[in-house]
């Protein structure tokens, strides 16, 4: 059998693995790697930096379900990536993080870049890999691939000395896994009588929601999730990560809730008596104050990772197992409850407390945001930054379908937006991509336009400027008595930067003018766009629940605005055809 | 409320893996009393004893974060009573009064292990109880240095 070289290994099992593209930088003690790669079938993306490789990786696991790839080399290149790596173990995506290490013999001598890199990126992997023998490469590889997209998904670090990389062995692919501490991590038994509980549960309820997270979107459940909803007569309200999990033009959407949710759904989850928790974890931004959280209703949770379960909120049904499974189970066992009085409450709620604003000087972000919503029928990949801009896309953008929301929840990391769009859209090469963002979160990665022009990818980039960093300004008039804090940005010429990248660049001032700006970069297929919209200053991200506060408690509702000149906001539906859907 | 429990781990004999269960268990902010990693029966295997200061709801939630390390094969806590555990320990004793520290020695079952001439070390073996209570006696004499292993534990074979 003739010899490889584990670089050549690598790229053999990357080619097995359906790797289509993988995003990097070469360096020093990356180089075999990326010369293997280099007569190989696989694309490779040179990133402006390795945090855009990252989030590239990261955008394009989430808007196609398949493992992200990223390649840095050691010392510096793995380091610049962590920031990528935290943001996809927070939000559970299967990723490959590749890394050039030092000559093994010389780890742990201070040689030139080297870092500790499996030590750094410990705490945010779900599993690593140090391949010290060539021996191993194929193996390692093989089973980082399965840890990264099975059970509970998040990413793996496979740290390549340079000599696993250039020594030679016979390649021999394994033709299976069998990791004993992770078998039942991999696929969790369902337990029937926790199932049968939960059923009897949902059965027997009144007044139940349904609250679906990014689990729905990693099992493939969105067909289950809409199966069991409209059978049962049950609404769905989801958390950030599980949004187009449900479609939006549902009558029994309730879109997200939390902090930044919607008030009537927030209402309504305070209301409920069961509220069944699929593949999503109770994270404080949706809870608030985890004692007071639905505190009427009883709690199923459904999740494939057991250690999520009873972590923040106590839950009376825990059923551990793949959500897609278990969903099918309950949509055969569960008898639908009586919930036509429940709805009505709902739909009178839905009503009563819409989302609001008010016309100011300057553009609203709001305004934009619908109007990109209309523009794109709600079929566009939508990626964020992180920030009011992020929260105001989630009320705004009518998402109808799985992975359209490309954004960083647990995390919460500005600078996103752009390279998670650029990764989205090299998986979905015929889907329009969009990449909502602020001012702030777009600079922090912003170099990425070029990557982005390189490539000719036609996304649109629409930036909220007000020139702060506007949710932390919020927070400094709400809870700093308005001492702005190094919050106030910077001016920079966002349509000069896109033009000295190779973009298409277009300010847009007035409020007539959105529009036909969206339009146009609609139109354009060759390169990016990036709209530069002068938005509000000081516009505020309503409703909230402050930290800490519960559901029923929240700052900014359409009760205190509507007097101040505030006008509601129908969202899922027009108010007429709303009339139509009668939900009871 | 916060108390000591003794988790035992079966976990892959290779490297890094005390740096992910130590990382893990410190990350959530909880001292460790002690720790031992040894052999066992499968040479690809080793046991890791470990014991904990936590409440109840939290120590469960490190239970299933470690069952989620790959490297970690088994994780069980060892209930009060339903396991046997031993600790080594070794101290060394001011030896002024010598005949005086063998008569304690003697009577709670401890031997000598080494003698110098202004010292002594004494070795003793048993459960965690049993060697608390033994440095209490040893105190009096002057322990100028004190080591023990930490626990290593065995469950007891379910009643019936």
């Amino acid at each position: 059998m003739p010899k490889l070289k584990g670089a050549q290994i690598l790229v053999e099992c990357l080619k097995r693995e359906g790797v289509d593209v993988v995003f990097g930088i070469p360096g020093g003690a990356n180089l075999p790697t990326f010369d293997a790669l280099y007569n190989s079938t696989i694309k490779v993306i040179l990133t402006v930096h390795e945090q855009g490789a990252s989030h590239m990786a990261d955008g394009y696991a989430r808007a196609t379900g398949k493992v992200g790839v990223c390649l840095a080399t050691s010392g510096p290149g793995a380091t610049n990536l962590v920031t990528g790596i935290a943001t996809a173990c927070m939000d559970s995506i299967p990723m490959v993080a590749l890394t050039g290490q030092v000559r093994t013999s010389v780890i742990g001598n201070d040689a030139f870049q080297e870092a500790d890199t499996i030590g750094v990126t410990r705490p945010v992997t779900k599993h690593s890999y140090l391949v010290k023998d060539v021996k191993d490469m194929a193996r390692m590889v093989r089973e980082a691939f399965y840890i990264a997209r099975t059970g509970r998904p998040g990413p793996v670090l496979i740290d390549l000395p340079v000599d696993s990389t250039v020594n030679e062995t016979e390649f021999v692919y394994p033709d299976k896994v069998d990791i004993r501490g992770y078998r039942i991590q991999a696929n969790p038994p369902v337990d029937p009588a926790a199932i049968r509980k939960a059923a009897e549960a949902i059965s027997a309820s009144t007044r139940p929601i349904l609250y679906a997270g990014a689990g729905v979107m990693h099992s493939g459940a969105w067909a289950e999730l809409a199966e069991l909803a409209r059978a049962a007569r049950i609404p769905v309200t989801t958390s950030l990560l599980g949004l187009g999990g449900f479609p939006e033009t549902d009558p029994l959407s309730l879109g997200m809730l939390g902090m930044h949710g919607f008030e009537y759904t927030n209402y309504a989850v305070a209301e409920a008596d069961l509220l069944i928790g699929v593949g999503a974890r109770f994270d404080d931004r949706v809870t608030g104050k985890p004692d007071e959280f639905a505190r009427k209703a009883k709690k199923i949770h459904i999740d494939v990772d057991p250690s999520s379960i009873n972590k923040t909120v106590m839950v009376d049904f825990p059923v551990v197992g793949d959500v897609k499974q278990v969903l099918r189970e309950l949509i055969k066992q569960v008898k639908p409850p009586q919930t036509a009085e429940w709805l009505k409450t709902i739909e009178e709620l839905r009503r009563k407390h819409p989302l609001v604003y008010t016309e100011k000087h300057k553009i609203l972000p709001q305004y934009i945001i619908q109007q990109i919503s209309e523009a794109t029928k709600g079929n566009a990949v939508v990626a964020t930054g992180v920030g009011q801009h992020q929260m105001w896309a989630a009320q705004f953008y009518q998402f109808n379908h799985p992975r359209s929301l490309i954004t960083s929840g647990g995390l919460g990391t500005m600078g996103f937006g752009l390279p998670a769009a650029i990764g989205a859209q090299f998986g979905r090469p015929k889907d329009i991509v969009w990449d909502i963002d602020g001012d702030g979160s777009f600079q922090m990665t912003s170099q990425e336009l070029a990557t982005a022009a390189h490539n000719r990818l036609p996304i649109k980039i629409a930036i909220m400027n007000n020139q702060h960093h506007g949710m932390v300004r919020q927070w400094q008039d709400l809870f700093y008595e308005g001492r702005h804090a190094q919050s106030r940005l910077n001016p920079v010429d966002f349509v000069k930067l896109a033009e000295a990248n190779g973009c298409v660049g277009i300010r847009v001032e007035k409020k007539a003018d959105v529009r036909a700006a969206i339009e146009r970069a609609l139109q354009v297929t060759d390169r990016p766009t990036v709209l530069e919209f002068m938005v509000e200053e000081r516009e505020d991200c309503w409703p909230m629940i402050a930290p800490g506060k519960a559901h029923d408690q929240m700052l900014g509702t359409y009760e205190s605005l509507k007097d101040k000149g505030g006008a509601p906001q129908h969202r899922h539906l027009n108010p007429d055809e709303e009339a139509k859907l009668s939900l009871g | 409320m916060a108390e000591k429990h003794t988790l035992s781990c079966l976990v892959e004999n290779q490297f890094g893996v005390l740096a992910r269960v130590a990382g893990l268990i410190s990350a959530r902010g909880f001292n460790i009393d002690s720790l031992t990693v040894s052999a066992t029966e499968d040479p690809t295997v080793s046991r890791m004893t470990i014991v904990v200061d936590a409440d109840a709801q939290k120590l469960e939630q490190v239970k299933r974060q470690l069952s989620r390390l790959i490297d970690v094969i088994d994780v069980s806590e060892l209930k009060s009573g339903e396991f046997l555990d031993r600790e080594l320990l070794l101290v060394r004793l001011n030896g002024a009064n010598r005949e005086a520290v063998l008569k304690t020695v003697e009577s709670v079952g401890a031997k000598v292990a080494d003698t110098a001439a202004n010292s002594l070390v004494i070795e003793a073996m048993g459960d965690t109880k049993r060697m608390d209570e033994l440095v209490e006696k040893l105190r009096p004499h002057g322990i100028q240095q004190l080591v023990r292993t930490g626990r290593i534990a065995l469950p007891r074979p379910a009643a019936g």
